[in-house]
C-alpha cells in the first residue's frame, strides 16, 4: 500500500507545542505517506492529544515545521488545513449535540465535492447502523455511536488523512471491532491515510502498519505492530502499567 | 367587550414590540456570546435611516421596512471587523467596546443631526374596535414581528447557512475541522443582529421619538427579555415576549405605563430566580 519511495503526505519535523509557557511536545518528527496506517501508542498525558491538536492547528508550534502533501502548512488555520485534506476525529468525538445525526453529516459534506445527498448515501452504506438515527440529536447517542457518527461525518468531507484521537476510549467492544474493521475497509478502498493515537493495544495493532511510540513529547522508538500486541514488550517501551 | 377586544389588541402589539426590539439583540448574545450594549444605538441609526429617507422622498414602506435593516446591517459589519473581531471569547471588553461604541454614536448622530427629537407619520391610519379606536399601524409591528420571528426561524431551520450557524454556535472549533471559518460566521452573524435591530428601529420610528438617546428606552427590555428567554433564541424570545408583553400591557392597562414597567422587571427578576438559565433553559431545549 505505501511505496517508501514516494514524498509522504504528511510530514512532519522538531514539533514543539504546549499549552502557554507549558512545554508539552518537544521536537516531534514522523511522516505519514499517502494510505498508509501509522499508530501512535502512549500514555496519558505523553503529549498524544497535543500532537494532534497541534496538526489540526488548534494549538501554535512553538517551533518545527509541519509539511502537508509538500506545502507548508504549520502556520495555517485549522480551516485551511481541513480544506487542504486534513481530516480529524477528536477525543470526546465532539458531535453537535443540537443537531440531528444528517445534520452533523451535512456539516461533514461541507468540504464534499459530490452532492450531499450522494456523499451521505454513500457513508450510510459504510455506517449503517447510523440510518436508524438519521432524525434523532446527535448528543441523544450513545458514546460508540457517536464514534461511528464522527468518523462517517469526517469521511464525508474526502480527507486524505484522518488524525484519529483515541477511538475506542470509553466504547462497547462490539463497536470497538466494528471501528477497526470499518477502518480497515475504508484503507483499502478509499486510499485514506491514518494517523492513530491510541492506549488500546488491540486497537492500534490491528490498525497500524508502523507503530510509533510517544513518550514525554518525544518520539523514543518505532516498533513494528506485532510487538504492540505483545503487552510485556509494550511495558517495558512505553513504560505503561 | 370592546374594551376586551382593545386589550387583547393592545398586549399582542405589546408582545409583537418586544419581539422586535429584542431578537437582534438575541440572535448576537445567543450566537457569539457577545452582549451588545449597543444594540439600542443600532435601533436609533434604523430610526434615522427611516426618517432621513422618507424625508428625502423615499417610499415609507422602502424607507421603514428595507432601507433600515440594510444600513445597519452594514454599519455592523464594519464594526465587527473593526472592533470586535479582536475581542472575541473576552465577554467584558466586549462589553466596555459595544458601550464605547453606543457613546460615540450617540455622539456622532447629534453633532450630525443635533439633539432634537424627530418624527415620521405613521402611513396608515386607524380602525375602530367597537367604541374604541386603535391604530391600524399596530397591525403593521405585529407583521413585521411575526415575518422577523418566522423568517429567522426558517434561515436556521432550512438553509445552510442556517445550518452552519447552528453548528458553529455549539462547537466553532469543530466546525473548522470541518472546513468552516468561524470569523466569517460570526462576521454575518453579528451583521444579521444589527439588520434586526435597525429593522426594529425603522418600523418603531413613526410610534417613538426619533433622538439621538432613543436607544436607552428600549435596552433595558430587550435584554430583560434575551435573558428570560434562555439559550433557544427563536422560541426564547418569543416565550418571554410573549410573558413579558402580556405582564407589562395588563399592568399598564390596570395602572400605568410605569406600574407597567416596573411589573415587567419583577416578573423578570421572579422569572430569572426560578428559571436562572432562562424560560428555554429548563423547557424546549431542542428548539431552535
Amino acid at each position: 500500500m505505501s511505496d517508501p519511495a514516494t514524498p509522504p503526505l504528511l510530514a512532519v519535523e522538531g514539533l514543539h507545542s504546549g499549552y502557554g509557557r507549558i512545554p508539552i511536545l518537544g521536537g516531534i518528527t514522523l511522516s505519514v505517506r499517502e494510505g498508509e496506517f501509522v499508530g501512535i501508542l502512549g500514555h496519558n498525558g505523553m503529549g498524544k492529544t497535543t500532537l494532534l491538536r497541534t496538526l489540526m492547528g488548534y494549538l501554535p508550534a512553538t517551533a518545527g515545521r509541519v509539511r502537508f502533501d509538500g506545502q507548508d502548512v504549520t502556520r495555517r488555520s485549522s480551516t485551511a488545513r481541513a480544506k487542504a485534506g486534513l481530516g480529524y476525529v477528536p477525543q470526546g468525538r465532539e458531535i453537535f449535540p443540537a443537531l440531528s445525526v444528517r445534520e452533523n453529516l451535512r456539516m461533514g459534506c461541507l468540504l464534499s465535492r459530490r452532492s450531499e445527498d450522494e456523499t451521505i448515501a454513500d457513508i450510510l452504506a459504510t455506517f449503517p447502523r447510523l440510518k436508524a438515527y438519521l432524525d434523532r440529536p446527535g448528543g441523544a447517542l450513545s458514546g460508540g455511536e457517536q464514534q461511528l457518527l464522527a468518523l462517517a461525518r469526517c469521511l464525508c468531507g474526502g480527507p486524505r488523512i484522518l488524525l484519529l484521537d483515541e477511538p475506542t476510549e470509553g466504547i462497547q467492544p462490539s463497536i470497538i471491532e466494528e471501528i477497526i474493521e470499518t477502518l480497515q475497509r475504508i484503507g483499502r478502498e478509499r486510499g485514506i491515510a491514518l494517523l492513530l493515537v491510541e492506549q488500546n493495544l488491540g486497537c492500534i495493532a490491528g490498525l497500524s502498519e508502523r507503530v510509533l511510540i510517544l513518550q514525554k513529547g518525544v518520539i523514543t522508538r518505532e516498533v513494528p505492530p506485532e510487538v504492540a500486541r505483545d503487552r510485556a514488550l509494550i511495558d517495558e517501551f512505553v513504560g505503561m502499567n | 367587550m370592546d374594551l376586551a377586544g382593545l386589550l387583547a389588541f393592545n398586549v399582542v402589539t405589546g408582545i409583537a414590540t418586544l419581539v422586535l426590539i429584542t431578537l437582534g439583540l438575541g440572535v448576537i448574545y445567543g450566537m457569539m456570546r457577545i452582549i451588545n450594549l449597543a444594540h439600542g444605538e443600532f435601533m436609533m441609526l434604523g430610526a434615522y435611516t427611516a426618517v432621513m429617507a422618507s424625508g428625502a422622498g423615499v417610499n415609507i414602506w422602502v424607507a421603514m421596512l428595507v432601507l433600515p435593516p440594510l444600513v445597519v446591517g452594514l454599519i455592523g459589519l464594519v464594526l465587527e471587523r473593526t472592533v470586535i473581531r479582536f475581542l472575541y471569547g473576552r465577554m467584558m471588553d466586549t462589553m466596555l467596546a459595544t458601550w464605547g461604541v453606543s457613546l460615540g454614536l450617540i455622539g456622532l448622530v447629534t453633532t450630525l443631526y443635533g439633539n432634537v427629537v424627530r418624527g415620521v407619520s405613521t402611513p396608515v391610519g386607524s380602525f375602530d374596535i367597537g367604541r374604541y379606536g386603535a391604530s391600524l399601524y399596530s397591525l403593521v409591528i405585529v407583521a413585521a414581528a411575526l415575518a422577523a420571528l418566522v423568517g429567522m426561524f426558517l434561515l436556521l431551520r432550512l438553509t445552510k447557512f442556517g445550518l452552519i450557524l447552528r453548528a458553529t454556535m455549539q462547537n466553532p472549533r469543530m466546525a473548522a475541522a470541518l472546513g468552516v471559518a468561524p470569523n466569517r460566521i460570526y462576521m454575518a452573524t453579528f451583521a444579521l443582529g444589527a439588520a434586526l435591530a435597525g429593522l426594529a428601529g425603522g418600523v418603531l420610528a413613526p410610534i417613538s421619538g426619533v433622538s439621538p438617546a432613543m436607544g436607552a428606552a428600549y435596552i433595558a427590555r430587550a435584554f430583560i427579555t434575551v435573558l428570560g428567554g434562555g439559550p433557544a433564541i427563536i422560541t426564547g424570545t418569543g416565550l418571554a415576549s410573549g410573558l413579558f408583553g402580556t405582564i407589562n400591557e395588563l399592568v399598564s392597562f390596570k395602572t400605568t405605563p410605569v406600574i407597567g414597567d416596573v411589573a415587567l422587571l419583577a416578573a423578570a427578576i421572579l422569572l430569572i430566580r426560578v428559571l436562572p438559565q432562562g424560560i428555554t433553559g429548563r423547557y424546549l431545549r431542542r428548539s431552535l
